[in-house]
């Protein structure tokens, strides 16, 4: 058995004093949404099988905590940027469920036209801006955005989420020296799942030197997190948020978090060979979901019966947003055509 | 001093012509160009590498900074991609960013953000983002630049939906397309050439757009159709001159614009006068000489009396050294023999 990566977190063992900071609602919408992520998660990859949704996924299960507890420290009028694992931002962001299924069965009426796919889901309504399927190539345009924020006086935080493999790319490293430099109103929130598709992160980057301290080296505030952990990360994120609302900077958030599934489509694939199934089973002892349900219910925060209703409202959100999307008109060849340019 | 005003200034034509009205230079008509769009629209910034220095893009960029102060006109890091990132998100939420380099060369870092990101976002998403991102380069030549300072990429880029690639030739034009790309929605790559840049012509005072996608006719004639933009056409349209006194004449179909192309003029040239010479400042194959040709060859193929002509770069790296690169650009001379073979065939 070899698990290259534990976890190295504690648990909800030292959430007393998070959990008194929040009000019981608030505390059980995190729950909520990451309940909710998971659910539509499963339900895509049981129903991805089918071939009717001709898209390449990249599933969040397992990471649940680290898009909830970062988009819970956003306003809707943040903007919010990620890459290919698209799910987890653009829901927690308050993306469309409806949008996003249509999107994935290529419909006319998908969040990006059937323009898209997975891996360019975005919501402009509630500021969830877009993505980039090349990696890290969402992380300049983030940064732009927040020199645009900056440049007009606005009172908005741009947001990137980015993988660990991302911060091997240089165009990273000159966003994060340019954002230093202006001080502009960003969060760099990186969620290291310590894979590459099925390249680790020890064959990829040096032993030892640790990404969020590359960004501390590049001027920026820059902590890591237990991304399992979703006050942990909200807590993070917060107050990444506010400093750069108040004018103070970019900052950096390492949330450590792991895949449960394959880096692309349903089912885990660690048989496979480039990870021991061990260590799948390893995190999922540590439960992002599972973990905090238990918190709130010890903490007198959620009632088995609370939770028994909020899965029974998903599940009907998801069944319906499953066949609106499935009924929903196909692009005809004129669709084709529209949007070349832009007038 | 291998860039000195002198030697550019050597390589212009000699016979400076007096203009009706107002007249300046290319590098003064561009300046005044930002300077009325800086001052138009509080969204207009400009930035690049060494943008507010001594030598400031040429130029291009002298005294923006003092007049409409740092955070609008800024030096920037050595970050090509990333910088070009930058840009296109903050034309995506609202900015009109003019990202300028001495050297087109210096955008294939950043041929990510480019093709990938800035031409692509609008489409991709459904019409719901604009990227109204300008990015100003000047190919050099000469005194040494070689193989990775003189590159003309303008036909790498031809063939990337959503963007607009435009090559001005005069002082007129520079400032107008210019305005008319700062004014566009879409991203618009703008490649000047150096040696034009000493040019003087009449620019009027005020702002005006030169409309991107349309060519002009530079010259009507019979005999042939000489097509094609910045100093490639200015080199043929020399040729021509030197051979008037043979009675030769020609269609000189300034383009303009390289994307989108504009087919109407290029068909009704030929068509007239039944024989093309396509010229550029970048390698002759699989740019924009060849889809110049394509589109001929595929439209009017009848109207041809002889085989279309091209006119452009071996397929070779340009040479540093100052022999070899004679050898390797084509020269007036070169443009003089094409034409008449051409008319020959
Ligand atoms: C520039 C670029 N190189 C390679 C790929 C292929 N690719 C897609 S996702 C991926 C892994 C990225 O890992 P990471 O950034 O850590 O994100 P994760 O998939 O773990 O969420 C790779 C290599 C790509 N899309 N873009």
């Amino acid at each position: 058995m070899v698990i290259k990566f534990p976890y190295q977190g504690s648990d909800f063992t030292a959430c007393g004093d998070l959990v008194k900071q929040h009000t019981p609602e608030f505390l059980r919408q995190l729950f909520y949404q990451m309940l909710r992520i998971r659910r539509i998660e499963e339900a895509v990859e049981n129903k991805y099988h089918q071939d009717q949704m001709k898209t390449p996924i990249h599933l969040v299960i397992g990471q649940e905590a680290a898009s909830v507890g970062a988009c819970s420290a956003l306003k809707k009028s943040d903007v919010l940027y990620c890459g290919h694992r698209t799910h987890g931002a653009y829901l927690a962001k308050g993306g469309d469920l409806k949008g996003m299924l249509s999107e994935f069965f290529c419909r006319l009426n998908g969040c990006a036209g059937s323009r898209g796919g997975s891996m360019h889901l975005m919501d402009k309504s509630v500021g969830m801006a877009g993505s980039s399927a090349i990696v890290a190539g969402a992380v300049p345009i983030a940064t732009g955005a927040a020199l645009s924020i900056q440049m007009k006086g606005e009172e908005h935080v741009s947001c990137v989420f980015l993988g660990d493999a991302a911060t091997e790319e240089g165009a990273v490293w000159e966003s994060l020296n340019f954002a230093a430099l202006k001080k502009l109103p960003i969060v760099y929130f990186c969620e290291n799942n310590f894979f590459s598709v099925c390249t680790p992160l020890e064959e990829r980057q040096p032993d030892g030197v640790e990404i969020y301290k590359k960004a501390a080296a590049f001027g920026l505030h820059s902590v890591q997190v237990d991304g399992s952990n979703v006050l942990a990360v909200r807590q993070a994120v917060a107050a990444a948020v506010a400093r750069a609302r108040s004018g103070e900077g970019p900052s950096f958030v390492e949330a450590q978090v792991y895949r449960w599934r394959g880096h692309g489509g349903a089912g885990d694939d660690s048989d496979s060979g480039y990870r021991d199934p061990a260590e799948v089973a390893h995190w999922q002892k540590h439960c992002p979901v599972d973990g905090y349900a238990d918190l709130l219910l010890g903490e007198k925060r959620l009632s088995v019966q609370q939770r028994e209703v909020m899965e029974q409202q998903i599940n009907d959100e998801i069944n319906a947003a499953f066949q609106h999307a499935e009924s929903s008109p196909n692009p005809t060849e004129e669709d084709l055509y529209t949007h070349a340019y832009c007038n | 001093m291998p860039w000195s005003d002198a030697f550019i200034a050597s390589q212009q034509t000699a016979d400076r012509q007096p203009v009706a009205g107002r007249e300046l230079s290319y590098t003064e008509a561009l300046n005044e160009a930002l300077t009325l769009a800086l001052a138009l629209d509080p969204n207009v910034f400009v930035l690049g590498q060494g943008i507010d220095d001594p030598s400031s893009m040429f130029g291009v960029t002298k005294g923006l900074a003092e007049q409409f102060g740092a955070p609008r006109v800024f030096d920037t890091p050595l970050s090509e991609e990333g910088l070009t990132g930058i840009c296109t998100g903050a034309a995506m939420h609202g900015l009109r960013p003019v990202y300028c380099h001495n050297r087109p060369d210096f955008l294939l870092l950043a041929f990510n953000q480019i093709v990938n990101h800035a031409a692509k976002t609008h489409y991709m998403d459904n019409g719901q983002t604009h990227v109204p991102l300008v990015i100003w380069s000047a190919i050099g030549r000469g005194w040494g630049s070689g193989a990775q300072h003189s590159q003309a990429i303008q036909g790498l880029l031809m063939s990337v939906p959503g963007l607009k690639i435009v090559m001005p030739s005069t002082p007129y034009d520079a400032k107008g397309l210019m305005l008319a790309a700062i004014a566009d929605n879409n991203p618009v790559l703008i490649f000047e050439h150096r040696w034009l840049m000493k040019q003087y012509g009449a620019v009027p005072e005020g702002i005006y757009e030169v409309p991107i996608g349309k060519g002009v006719y530079r010259e009507r004639g019979s005999d042939l159709s000489i097509i094609g933009t910045s100093h490639a056409l200015a080199l043929a349209q020399q040729a021509l001159g030197s051979l008037k006194t043979q009675g030769i004449s020609a269609d000189v179909v300034d383009l303009r614009t390289l994307k989108p192309l504009d087919h109407q003029i290029i068909l009704e040239s030929v068509k007239k006068t039944g024989r093309a010479l396509i010229v550029d400042t970048g390698w002759a194959i699989g740019g924009v000489c060849a889809e110049v040709a394509c589109v001929i060859a595929e439209n009017c193929p009848q109207s041809l009396k002889a085989p279309i002509k091209r006119v452009g770069l071996p397929d070779l790296p340009t040479p540093a050294g100052d022999t070899l690169e004679q050898y390797y650009y084509p020269s007036q001379q070169t443009m003089s023999a094409a034409i008449l073979e051409l008319l020959e065939a």
